[in-house]
């Protein structure tokens, strides 16, 4: 990097603190606790409070909500460097994300780069202001872990096609206002070759959710249902029948996502937290030695992620990542949070088995704990991870 | 910064990578092992060392060093943790020159550090004297005594103590074992009256020592930083210790784990290939993580010693902690995935499990560390 650059980069962190500092509520700079806390967008959204609407139409209008995204959809057109800038300046005085999105974190990159100019125009805008809400129909109940047996058919009928089949797994279908879904074009080809990438409004005449109960008592994902939706054949994303090649390239931002999961270096550490419970000794140390060195590693553990996390957006600005690694990511980053739920439940103890109570805020701790166990499921099993590092990393025969 | 090498430092991985394999492939420590090398380590080679610049290269360049960096100096000590190569470089080079650099006074670092640049000094820092390392721990005895101390007590592992031309000897000069006040380092001449050096053939091959130090004499001059204030100098001059340690495991770890992933591609069973049971492939996979994890980490930690040694600490911890587990997990999956071929001698794989073993002890093992890290964070 050159002087100029450095330089120019001081000035855009300098901009930036100040910027943050005069805009950023006092409200949005703890960390989310609830669902309420986080901003989904979308044409039925709400604000939970004052400080959450000010914050996102704020950063909505720098374009921030998608810094890197080119200006012209509606994104920041920041530089890779500049937002990392802004990402460890947010970071620093702990700044919610404005918006959450599986628009922002999936579907986007996808559009990005497989999109054509009208399709870019027409939707990308809408992520980036938090107008649209999507959903991703991928799996379904008999193509899980193996997406591409996927059998939801799509048949065409002049310009368009009529959609048939079930998806299962729906995050938020019922709050979505359009689906990014995986069809079968060609029940003739090879399973991986007659896959469509295509994109249409859940209002759509044919469509209907049902919520699924999961173990934490919430029902964060949907079966989705398609009864001869009639979608333009031009929604389709990419090339008809190559839509495996969409899906692959999306699944590596979705892995990226759920890898980040979990509260990773913000709140409390743990070690404070099961001081609370179980106490500390004369020296201050955890009056429970076996729990203290199982935070201890765990500390380690997320310590030497955090870096490599970084290291895998520096390597890929570098030109220098392998397209899997973020297979790699998702499986450690998903079992860590696994663990660290399990050391919160554990420094818990009583306390953190209270299901309905106001004083366990609705029994916030074993839910959360619960939800975490879908983290190493969604999105690709770790034994689908582990298999694709093998396969596409270290090459090995078979796999 | 980013975590990636720039390009001159993957220009210099390139030398390193080219000098070191090309000389000193596994088969060199086996050729030493074996003949019972007197030195244990080869004397050319560490003059092409110094000839790149690489046994100067913490050395500032006004010592006549080429005055690099501690992300530098992990990658020659990655390099050397891939072919297992006995070099001075940690010792002199690294623990040594730091602490000269760091501690000394212009006299002494004049002294010194052109020598340790040009290959002509070797050196080590004499630090443990239990058979764990705790260095609030040091208790052997300095005592004033006309002019200058004498020094009472015994150290082990000193690395390439041996063969060192000058022993920079941790000592109590006040206060209790277990207390920071206390400490002060000495430059002691390893030919000096009272001096004992019983050489130790450890595991791994490489070159330590024990030293008995009996009522050694020295002048006050020799005193390197402040009389019982050699904690601070000694918590930074042993992070980068650490930081290269945790480097040359990083090297181990992955070419160890090269080795046995070209195994599992041409070692055949049941009629095929044993890289296509899934039960090796996702231990392998999960081998990958660890190592790629765990290289961030020591990237991460020898850039913080770059960016300020005093504020390194905890990613040192992380990153030594992290190496130790992931290099004993890679040779054990190394040997275990290498079968019965695994166990021989033959077979370069257990020189990598040997080394690693001497690697984890050095400067405090994963342990040791991940302790470091809960009480730097207050629990």
């Amino acid at each position: 990097m050159s002087d100029t650059e450095t330089t120019d980069l001081e000035t855009f962190r300098n901009e930036t603190r100040a910027w943050l500092e005069a805009n950023c509520p006092p409200e949005m700079r703890k960390p989310a606790t609830s669902d309420a806390d986080v901003f989904w967008g979308g044409r039925n959204a709400k604000f939970s409070s004052e400080p959450q609407r000010i914050w996102f139409e704020r950063m909505r209008d720098k374009g921030w909500t998608v810094p890197d995204w080119p200006k012209e959809y509606g994104g920041g057109g920041l530089s890779a460097a500049e937002h990392k800038v802004l990402r460890a300046e947010m970071a620093r005085i702990g700044a919610r994300p404005p918006l959450s999105s599986f628009g922002i974190w999936m579907l986007g990159p996808a559009l990005l780069k497989y999109g054509n100019e009208a399709q870019k125009k027409e939707h990308l805008p809408k992520i980036a202001a938090g107008e649209i809400r999507w959903c991703q129909g991928y799996s379904e109940p008999n193509a899980g872990s193996d997406l591409a047996s996927l059998q939801t058919r799509a048949e065409s009928d002049g310009d368009d096609f009529i959609i048939n089949g079930q998806k299962i797994w729906t995050s938020y279908a019922n709050y979505a206002d359009w689906i990014f879904c995986l069809v079968r074009t060609d029940p003739a080809a090879k399973k991986h070759d007659g896959i469509s990438f295509i994109l249409f409004d859940m209002t759509s005449k044919g469509v209907s959710t049902k919520p699924i109960l999961l173990i934490s008592g919430y029902s964060p994902f949907c079966e989705t249902f398609f009864d001869n939706v009639r979608v333009p054949k031009s929604h389709v994303v990419g090339t008809i029948n190559r839509g495996w090649d969409v899906a692959k390239y999306l699944l590596q931002h979705e892995r990226a996502m759920i890898s980040g999961m979990g509260e990773r270096g913000v709140g409390r550490p743990l070690g404070q937290i099961a001081a609370d419970t179980v106490g500390t000794d004369a020296q201050g140390r955890l009056d429970d030695v076996m729990l203290r060195g199982q935070i201890a590693r765990f500390d380690v553990d997320e310590a030497a992620l955090a870096a490599c996390a970084e290291r895998a957006v520096d390597l890929a600005k570098a030109g220098q990542a392998h397209p899997a690694f973020s297979s790699a990511m998702k499986y450690y980053g998903t079992e860590l949070n696994k663990r660290r739920h399990e050391i919160l439940m554990s420094a818990g103890g009583v306390d953190a088995l209270e299901w309905e109570s106001e004083r366990s805020k609705q029994g916030a701790k074993p839910r959360a704990w619960l939800r975490t166990k879908a983290n190493s499921i969604e999105g690709g099993t770790s034994e689908v991870m582990l298999g694709i590092v093998a396969k596409r990393i270290l090459d090995l025969p078979g796999a | 910064m980013a975590l990636v090498l720039t390009e001159e430092q993957s220009m210099l991985r390139d030398s390193a990578r080219g000098l070191i394999s090309g000389k000193a492939p596994v088969s060199h420590l086996r050729h030493l092992r074996d003949s019972k090398d007197r030195v244990g380590f080869s004397k050319e080679l560490w003059h092409a060392f110094a000839e790149m610049g690489f046994a100067g290269l913490l050395v500032p360049e006004d010592f006549g060093g080429s005055g690099l960096g501690y992300v530098e100096a992990g990658v020659v000590m990655e390099e050397i943790g891939r072919t297992l190569m006995p070099s001075p470089f940690l010792a002199t080079s690294v623990v040594a020159a730091s602490a000269l650099n760091r501690g000394g006074n212009a006299a002494q670092k004049s002294e010194y550090l052109p020598k340790i640049a040009s290959g002509s000094l070797l050196a080590t820092l004499a630090i443990d004297e239990g058979a764990k390392h705790r260095p609030l721990q040091t208790s052997l005895q300095a005592v004033r005594a006309g002019n200058g101390f004498r020094l009472s007590g015994a150290k082990a592992l000193v690395v390439d103590g041996h063969v060192v031309d000058l022993l920079i000897v941790a000592a109590r000069t006040a206060g209790a074992a277990g207390e920071r006040e206390g400490l002060t380092l000495f430059l002691v001449d390893p030919k000096a009256k009272g001096v004992a050096i019983e050489r130790t053939i450890m595991v791994d091959a490489h070159n330590a020592a024990r030293i008995d130090f009996a009522n050694v004499e020295v002048d006050a001059d020799s005193v390197l930083g402040e009389v019982d204030q050699a904690a601070n100098l000694l918590d930074g001059v042993l992070d980068i210790g650490r930081g290269a340690v945790a480097a040359e495991m990083v090297g181990l770890s992955e070419e160890v784990f090269g080795r046995t992933v070209e195994y599992l591609k041409s070692r055949k069973q049941f009629g095929k290939l044993i890289g296509e049971f899934q039960a090796l492939q996702h231990r392998a996979a999960e081998l990958y993580i660890d190592i790629e994890i765990t290289r961030a980490a020591t990237m991460k930690a020898l850039q913080a010693l770059d960016a300020d040694v005093a504020k390194a600490a905890s990613s040192v911890a992380v990153a030594k902690a992290r190496a130790g587990t992931t290099a004993t997990r890679a040779v054990q999956e190394g040997v275990q995935m290498h079968g019965g071929m695994g166990m021989t001698d033959q077979f370069d794989i257990g020189f990598f499990m040997k080394r690693a073993r001497v690697c984890e002890e050095l400067f405090g093992d994963a342990n040791y560390h991940t302790e470091q890290l809960a009480r730097a964070r207050g629990y």
